[in-house]
């Protein structure tokens, strides 16, 4: 315990310390993979943790990136302080919106809603004029962090940028770690693990799950806003089902049910998404490939291997 | 809308239904009696159109392409029952729905590195090349009418597959329960190996005989699936019947959706789902015909 | 004899062409045990099925304290004060039995909003939990993961949970299953000190059992009620004899 305790304060030692090795390209590029974890952890609380597996958790993604994208003004800057909680809260009436129709539903069903749901919001942002068509939206300023007169960061700033989301990260992480010690979060729990008996013992299944899908929707779009926050664009693929395949695979990377591994998952599926660019055009096949090899011969995802390496290292099993 | 205009709308929306209905069915059938939730089932599709586009080129005929396609997509079918589906059975939805979403990725971009990207068109064949004319102005094309004629006919063997045999008792009783299969006297791994074989088949003999009417594009697999999820939503899981009255459903929602609100374009499906979903979450047939 | 507290009137569930369960009727009262013998197929898991709510009935009314709890789904029967108990052991696998109950006890005070304060410093769940595996004997098994206890341990785990919700009714289904000799007596123990505190429905093979702890027995076959009466009147029943005879021995 103690280990992974110094492994774990070490790793956000190297995060907090990464921007003073001077490179503007990975400040940028560990930005996004942060951003990205953020996504990653919100899915985890729904597959991971309450047992259910989405398909489109792109839909609340794409919906607080383009609440920037359609708040900002012309002319000047969007103010973060109003912006970012309604992406937020947004992006989570919309989660629960979904919720109420597909958490009444199991299984292979629930795959195929949410994904069929996350199409429709595609179609929405691509096909109609509300969110401006394929074309999607170019933001001409960044946020302000403005609060009257006083500007606590700089968001036009790459350094600031990055250590605004890792703060964002340390408290999504925290928050959910939190929640999941909960009596909530241990019902979500006890609803992965055995749902039925969950509902025989009294427990209002259908509220828990809407209410798990409507957090991890929320905290899905505070992700998508700082995505539209960094790069100053938004277009509909943010809501692609490419989207929601990769998130859900960064879990598969980090190995399910553990928020640890959902930013592990992150960082791995970045770093395998950079290196096998740099290979060819056509690397989606080898991400394919990959995302094959690794459910046939690794279902446990790194952290398996992880195990599998400090059981060889120390011996024994390892503990919760 | 006068009388013909309607009749061609009614006729495009029971033609796509059709369609429809026999990817979908692959689709269920897979799920129904193996369990496996295969999201590369849309790829496919795509594969059989773009076989009919390259198998027509080269022999300068469609059906002789047609022959030759399912017969290649079930050997395709078998083969990856074998490789990879197999391995599938224990797994978890998750990893059902990652390994066949990597599918995806590999076929979408096995087919931009062996044909391209572009769009093709594909003839229709000489002696369907003609349209009944209905009034001084409109007709309609034999193609179509031959196309939803095939489907029909498939759809009538898939009946009789379904409630005259063996292995359609068990998909009737919904068993994706490999004793279950022993013990009706069936060799469990042939019986899924052809069932899949038949599934790819089923999806890619649709994809080749809508290519003169869709044309052949990269995305139209992707499209294909997702409104597959929705007929398979809304009809019931493992419900070929089901899948039959989704399908025909959502062609009439959708064809006459564009026609008399073209702004909602693609969502009304959705809204038909959505309102499925809340009267009869299971959909409206349940398991087995 | 005390009012009724539970009852069911005409309760029917049909499957297509198969009646598993046939107008029955049965009373269950404050610290009393009311059994449901019948042979395999006699439709006594379908029948508890129905009281808990795990199934819809076809037909017939189910009464709790006075009001119509026919249509109520299963977590609300559960928070009535209905409590359920598996033939099939059906815990949480992967939690301690600790865990396990404490989950069941945090059924009836769910504190939805704390979510950021820990389950564990909740202390009144907590003692609950520990009380109902204390009834159940599990005490020194608490840290223990349930899948790693016997089985025996899970039946009584079985028990432990749903005492852990302080039901007024329990539906316990076949709670001896697979136990031996030693453990099936632990646990005839166990059903005569919750007679005291409850309304039991017992559904079980175990004849011994049975006739030790029952006050009323009910006899089914093929979902109908062949006889219901006090344990002394069922022995004496030659129609019970002939329904039995041929069975192979109980237990």
């Amino acid at each position: 315990m103690t280990r992974r305790r110094i492994a774990l304060a070490v790793a956000v030692l190297l995060l907090a310390l990464f921007p003073l090795t001077g490179s503007a390209f990975y400040t940028e590029l560990v930005t996004k993979v942060m951003i990205l974890a953020i996504f990653a952890l919100s899915l985890d609380l729904l597959v991971g943790y309450t047992g259910l597996v989405s398909f489109g958790h792109a839909a609340y993604y794409g919906v607080g990136a383009y609440v920037l994208g359609l708040m900002a003004p012309k002319y000047e800057a969007a103010n973060l302080w109003l912006t970012l909680p309604v992406a937020i809260a947004v992006a989570g009436i919309a989660a629960l919106a979904v919720g109420a129709f597909v958490v009444r539903v199991k299984g292979i069903y629930f795959i195929m809603v949410t994904l069929a749901f996350a199409q429709m919001f595609y179609f929405v942002f691509h096909d109609t004029a509300f969110g401006r068509g394929s074309d999607g939206i170019s933001m001409n300023f960044k946020p302000t962090a403005a609060i009257g007169a006083f500007v606590p960061f700089d968001l036009a700033n790459a350094t600031h940028v990055y250590y605004f989301v890792f703060v964002l990260l340390a408290l999504v992480f925290v928050f959910l770690r939190l929640l999941l010690r909960s009596t909530f979060g241990r019902a979500l729990q006890g609803i992965r693990s055995n749902e039925h008996r969950m509902r025989s013992l009294g427990f209002p299944v259908y509220l828990y799950k809407l209410a798990s899908f409507g957090i991890a929707g929320a905290l899905a779009g505070l992700a998508g806003y700082l995505y539209a926050l960094q790069f100053g664009f938004v277009n509909p693929e943010l809501l692609s089902w490419h989207q929601s395949g990769n998130v859900l695979l960064m879990l598969i990377l980090g190995g399910q049910g553990s928020l640890i591994g959902a930013v592990v998952g992150a960082f791995a599926f970045v770093a395998m998404e950079e290196i096998y660019s740099a290979v060819t055009t056509h690397w989606q096949l080898l991400l394919g490939a990959t995302i094959i090899a690794l459910v046939i011969f690794l279902p446990g995802g790194l952290a398996s291997v992880a195990q599998r390496f400090q059981r060889k290292l120390i011996g024994g099993p390892p503990n919760e | 809308m006068d009388f013909y205009s309607f009749l061609i709308q009614l006729l495009n929306s029971v033609q796509y239904g059709l369609l429809l209905f026999l990817v979908a069915s692959g689709l269920t059938l897979i799920f129904g009696i193996m369990g496996i939730i295969n999201l590369a089932h849309g790829s496919f599709y795509m594969i059989g159109a773009y076989m009919a586009f390259s198998l027509s080129t080269l022999s300068g005929s469609l059906l002789v392409a047609i022959v030759l396609g399912v017969v290649l997509s079930m050997a395709l079918g078998v083969f990856l029952e074998w490789a990879l589906f197999s391995r599938l059975y224990k797994r978890d939805h998750l990893e059902q729905v990652l390994l066949t979403y990597g599918l995806i990725l590999v076929f979408e971009e096995l087919r931009s590195l062996i044909v391209g990207n572009d769009v093709h068109g594909v003839n229709v064949p000489a002696i369907f090349n003609w349209s009944i004319p209905l009034t001084e102005t409109l007709s309609y094309p034999v193609y179509r009418l031959f196309m939803s004629g095939v489907c029909i006919v498939l759809a009538v063997l898939l009946w009789l597959l379904i409630a005259k045999t063996r292995l359609g008792m068990m998909i009737r009783a919904g068993a994706s329960n490999r004793e279950m299969v022993a013990s009706l006297g069936l060799n469990i791994n042939l019986v899924y190996r052809l069932v899949f074989a038949l599934g790819v088949a089923l999806a890619a003999f649709a994809g080749m005989i809508a290519a003169p009417v869709s044309s052949v594009y990269p995305g139209m697999g992707t499209s294909v699936l997702i409104i597959c999820f929705v007929v398979v939503v809304i009809g019931g899981i493992g419900s070929v019947w089901g899948a039959l009255v989704a399908a025909l459903l959502i062609g009439l929602a959708d064809t006459f959706g564009k026609v008399l609100i073209p702004q909602a374009a693609g969502v009304t499906v959705y809204l038909l789902m959505a309102a499925i979903l809340l009267w009869r979450p299971e959909g409206l047939f349940r398991r087995g015909i | 004899m005390s009012d009724a507290l539970f009852t069911t009137q005409g309760l029917t569930r049909r499957f297509g062409g198969l009646t598993a369960v046939n107008d029955v009727a049965i009373a269950l009262h404050r610290e009393r045990l009311h059994a449901v013998l019948g042979p395999n197929g006699a439709g006594k898991t379908t029948l508890i099925n129905l009281l808990s709510g795990d199934l819809p009935a076809s037909s017939g009314r189910i009464f709790y304290k006075g009001g119509d709890i026919s249509r109520l789904p299963p977590d609300r029967r559960s928070r009535l004060g209905i409590g359920r108990s598996y033939q099939k052991t059906n815990i949480f696998p992967a939690f301690s039995a600790f865990e396990n109950c404490r989950l069941a006890a945090q059924s009836r005070a769910p504190r939805v909003f704390a979510i950021v304060s820990d389950a564990l410093a909740q202390v009144p769940v907590c003692d609950a939990a520990r009380r109902a595996l204390d009834a159940a004997g599990l005490s020194a098994r608490a840290d223990m993961i349930a899948s790693a206890l016997s089985h025996g341990e899970q039946r009584q785990l079985e028990i432990a949970m749903v005492l852990a919700t302080a039901p007024d009714v329990l539906l316990l289904d076949e709670p001896l299953a697979g136990m031996g000799a030693e453990e099936a007596q632990l646990m005839i123990e166990l059903l005569r000190k919750l007679k005291t505190e409850h309304a039991i429905l017992l559904v079980e093979h175990d004849m011994d059992a049975v006739f030790a702890v029952a006050d009323t027995i009910t006899v089914m076959v093929n979902g109908q009620v062949l006889e219901s009466g006090p344990p002394a009147q069922i022995r004496a029943s030659a129609a019970v004899r002939s329904a039995y005879l041929g069975d192979e021995a109980p237990g």
